[in-house]
C-alpha cells in the first residue's frame, strides 16, 4: 500500500510540474494531495488525513481551479520557457534532492519501523485528545496558537473581500 | 515495514518538484501551485517526524495542523491578488508584470 501511494505521489508531483496545461497541474496537485492523505491515514493519523482532504484536496483545489478559470482559461499555454532556465532549475533542484538524500542515508535514525495501527487497539491520536490539547493553557496546550490562527482566518477573509472586490 | 528513510525520501521528491515548478514557471498561478507542493512536503515531515522519531509526543501533529490551515489562508489572498491584477493588467505572467505600482 505504502509502495502504491509513493509511487502514485512521485509520479504526479512530476506531472504537476510538467505538464503544460495549467488546469492538469491543479488537478495532478489534487492527486499528490489525496496521496499525502492517504500516507497520513496509513500512519494512523486519521484526523490530519481528514483536514487534508477537506481543507486541500475540497477547499485550496477548488479556489485554484476557479481563479485559474477566472484569468488565464484552461486554453492558455503557460509552459512557455527558455530552454536554459529550465535547465538552470533542474540543475538547482537535483542538487538539492542528492544533498538531502545523501544526508537522509548517512544519518542513522533510531527511529521506529511504521506499522499499520492495530485494528480496534490504542489510537495514537484520539479526537477527544485533539480537542483536549486544542484548548488547554498548560504544557502541550495549543490554545494560542489556535487563537491566533482564528485571528489569521478572520484578517485573511477580510483581507481577500478588500483586494478582490471590484471597483 | 516502511522505514523513515522511505518516506523522507517521497517528501524530498514532492519538496523538489515544488523547487523546479517555482524556478521555471512563468505563471503565477502555477507557482504558487508549486508552492503548495512544497508546503505539502513539509507538513508530511513534520507528521512522519512526529510519528515515527518521538510517538508519545504530538507536536508535529498539530504544526502539520496549523501549516495547513495558515497555507489556507496564504493561498486565498494570492489568489485575490493574482485575480486583482488579471482585472487591472489582463496578464499574470511574471515576466511582464514590470509595473506594480497603483
Amino acid at each position: 500500500m505504502f509502495i502504491i501511494l509513493a509511487v502514485f505521489i512521485m509520479l504526479s508531483s512530476f506531472a504537476t510540474v510538467m505538464t503544460k496545461s495549467i488546469v492538469r497541474a491543479a488537478t495532478y496537485l489534487l492527486f499528490v494531495l489525496l496521496g499525502t492523505a492517504g500516507l497520513y491515514f496509513l500512519m494512523g493519523f486519521t484526523f490530519l488525513g481528514s483536514v487534508q482532504v477537506m481543507v486541500y484536496a475540497g477547499g485550496i483545489i477548488v479556489l485554484y481551479v476557479f481563479s485559474i478559470l477566472l484569468t488565464e482559461g484552461a486554453k492558455d499555454e503557460t509552459f512557455k520557457r527558455k530552454m536554459k532556465d529550465a535547465s538552470w532549475g533542474l540543475v538547482l533542484s537535483l542538487i538539492g534532492f542528492i544533498a538531502f538524500v545523501s544526508v537522509v542515508l548517512t544519518y542513522q535514525f533510531r527511529s521506529l519501523v511504521l506499522t499499520a495501527p492495530i485494528e480496534g487497539g490504542e489510537e495514537l491520536t484520539t479526537i477527544e485528545s485533539i480537542g483536549r490539547h486544542m484548548l488547554s493553557t498548560d504544557a502541550g496546550g495549543y490554545l494560542l496558537p489556535f487563537e491566533a490562527v482564528s485571528v489569521l482566518l478572520l484578517a485573511c477573509i477580510v483581507g481577500a473581500l478588500v483586494i478582490a472586490r471590484k471597483r | 515495514m516502511i522505514h523513515i528513510e522511505y518516506l523522507l525520501i517521497v517528501s524530498a521528491v514532492m519538496m523538489f518538484a515544488g523547487v523546479f515548478g517555482f524556478l521555471t514557471r512563468k505563471s503565477t498561478l502555477a507557482i504558487l501551485l508549486s508552492i503548495e507542493l512544497m508546503l505539502n512536503a513539509t507538513d508530511l515531515n513534520f507528521a512522519v517526524f512526529n510519528r515515527m522519531l518521538y510517538p508519545d509526543g504530538n507536536e508535529g501533529y498539530f504544526f502539520a495542523l496549523f501549516s495547513i490551515a495558515i497555507s489556507a489562508a496564504e493561498s486565498a489572498i494570492a489568489i485575490a491578488i493574482m485575480i486583482n491584477l488579471y482585472r487591472m493588467l489582463k496578464n499574470i505572467q511574471v515576466d511582464e508584470l514590470e509595473q506594480m505600482k497603483w
